[in-house]
């Protein structure tokens, strides 16, 4: 597979404190990759860093074998490269349809024309169908700040495709779901990203979520990697068990198994 | 090329009216309407401001730029047509915003309005203490002329007053198809999130500086004719208390059309005349108190009233909300 992005040493501090050192990660087109970590171990950092809202303190970004150092996150976006967020950015005060509207609307031109109509009954559709994709459809005419957590969450990550990116990171897109809806919430949004090809790196503390639904995991911690590779692997790292899952999981093959 | 929408059409249909409201009623009340007008596109970029979060204390700059530049043409230039005048007023503040925008586009919220303030008193100051421009006192402008066409008395007062009314109501227009463009709506995801904005692939400081020169492009024209309906420009158009006057009016008229800062700023006019009239000594505390009753009772300013609709009304069938409609 192609590799689409590809980070070298990436470091970065804050002050004293190295928020992240020695990044080497290679992501290839079309492939579904897991984050883990505990808090502070980096991840966000990682993402931050690659969307160019933080700049590394060292080290080499490269998309498509260029470096995206230093640009601008908007830039970024352009090339292909987008996000969602653990909180849900989203322009609360306004309806779900509109926020994709604007996300259409600024997808379709960097430079915001002056006189022409935005809003057309072709970027309504559109909009209304990738709402229709993400299964919120039905919320298109209420206002965002009024939505339950899950529904923000797919709003968020569903303004985060319509420039439809090759690459996408979701930052805890489980996170203020609840339990009992998570499988079924990320299902939704590994299918609709599916049919898109666009590879997608997902931060998740729920390890049955990420045993589900990612091939590859790269776990982090304090910081660096501490493991990357295929999900059975890394899961079964001791190293991994022991300073980023901690004891209590166990992976779903061993508990069919009746390993505990 | 879109079509008119029910603003447009509105505004389209104002310019009759406000010809006929010339030939019908009491030339004082005439008067009010012309200079309302100027003032009301001041409001306007005011207006298209705040629709991206950005509060102008300073909007009085630009008033004073366009008001001055056509009075130091006359003054100085000897020119007195109303069309050059009305150029000159424009690319004096097209070049003094895109310079300024450069700096203002970087800040927000109170810094962008002390900013703006502070750059709009510094002109205050120059002017004051300029003696070959009149100082305080400013100075008188030319009787206008159009092109061949040098009207005197009432012709000149009806040439000037429907010139006027229709900038006015050409510049709503434009604004209103600004409002509904890409730019309008980008503003107004930049007042809600700034970060998505830019994590959406657009640029909050190019659009906030666009607006920021259209804003200023708008408020000169309103300089120019409200300099012209006068015959005078002082230092006062660029005075905090201006600039805090057109802000008045946005807030008290609202920003959900465009037509609401022209219809507010007429309204803070009389409201100013009976006030006065009621309390020559105090006036200003009765336009505190229904500054202080809109906040309250309409935060969102008298054009809410309009947009109020019974409860049993589902959403709107045609989808997203239009900006402008």
């Amino acid at each position: 597979m192609t590799v689409i992005l590809e980070t070298r040493a990436l470091k970065r501090t804050f002050g004293a404190v190295v928020a992240a050192h020695n990044i080497n990660i290679q992501i290839h087109a079309g492939e579904v990759m897991g984050v883990i970590g505990s808090n502070g171990a980096g991840k966000t950092t990682f993402v931050n860093m690659v969307t160019g809202y933080l700049p590394p303190s060292s080290g080499e970004i490269l998309y498509h074998g260029d470096s995206v150092v230093g640009l601008p996150t908007r830039d970024i976006t352009r090339k292909g490269i987008c996000r969602s967020f653990q909180i849900p950015q989203l322009f609360a005060e306004l309806t779900v349809i509109d926020n994709m509207l604007i996300a259409l609307t600024i997808a379709n031109g960097a430079r915001p024309a002056l006189m022409r109509r935005a809003v057309t009954p072709e970027l309504e559709e559109r909009a209304m169908a990738l709402l229709d994709r993400f299964g919120i459809a039905h919320h298109a005419q209420r206002e965002v700040g009024v939505l339950a957590q899950g529904v923000r969450k797919l709003v968020d990550i569903a303004m985060a495709t319509v420039a439809e990116p090759q690459l996408l990171f979701l930052d805890e897109p489980t996170s203020g779901v609840s339990a009992d809806e998570k499988m079924d919430f990320m299902g939704t949004l590994i299918a609709a990203l599916k049919s898109t090809q666009t590879a997608v790196l997902f931060i998740e503390h729920d390890m049955e979520i990420v045993e589900t639904f990612s091939p590859r995991v790269v776990a982090f911690y304090e910081g660096t990697i501490l493991a990357d590779g295929p999900t059975a692997e890394v899961l079964a790292n001791d190293k991994v068990r022991e300073f980023v899952i901690g004891g209590e999981f166990h992976r779903k093959s061993e508990t069919e198994g009746g390993v505990h | 090329m879109t079509r008119a929408d029910k603003t447009e059409w509105a505004l389209i249909i104002a310019f009759p009216v406000l010809i006929a409201a010339a030939l019908l009623l009491p030339s004082w009340m005439v008067n009010y309407i012309q200079v309302s007008l100027g003032t009301g596109l001041v409001a306007l970029g005011v207006m298209i401001q705040m629709r991206a979060g950005l509060v102008s204390f300073g909007q009085g700059l630009y008033f004073c730029v366009g008001g001055y530049a056509a009075g130091m043409a006359g003054k100085f230039l000897g020119i007195t047509d109303f069309f050059v005048l009305l150029v000159l007023g424009v690319v004096a503040a097209l070049v003094i915003s895109i310079a300024l925008g450069f700096l203002l586009r970087r800040y927000r919220e109170i810094f962008f309005a002390m900013l703006s303030l502070a750059v709009s008193m510094i002109l205050y100051g120059l002017l004051s203490s300029s003696e070959g421009l009149g100082s305080t006192d400013g100075f008188n402008l030319p009787v206008p002329t159009y092109l061949f066409f040098a009207p005197e008395g009432d012709a000149a007062r009806m040439t000037l007053y429907a010139l006027t009314a229709a900038l006015t109501v050409i510049c709503a227009i434009v604004l209103n198809r600004v409002l509904r463009s890409p730019l309008g709506m980008i503003n107004e995801a930049i007042r809600e999130n700034e970060l998505r904005v830019e994590y959406l692939g657009s640029s909050a400081h190019y659009a906030v500086h666009v607006t920021y020169v259209i804003a200023a492009c708008v408020s000169s024209i309103g300089g120019v004719l409200w300099a012209l309906s006068l015959g005078h420009v002082d230092p006062e158009m660029t005075n905090w208390t201006t600039s805090g006057a057109f802000v008045f009016v946005v807030i008290l008229a609202g920003t959900g059309n465009i037509i609401a800062p022209l219809v507010g700023t007429f309204l803070l006019e009389i409201l100013r005349v009976y006030a006065v009239e009621l309390s020559p000594n105090t006036w200003q505390m009765i336009l505190g108190t229904v500054m202080l009753l809109t906040i309250i009772f309409l935060p969102k300013g008298l054009w809410s009233l309009m947009g109020r609709k019974p409860k049993a009304q589902g959403p709107s069938p045609d989808g997203a909300v239009q900006p402008g409609e």
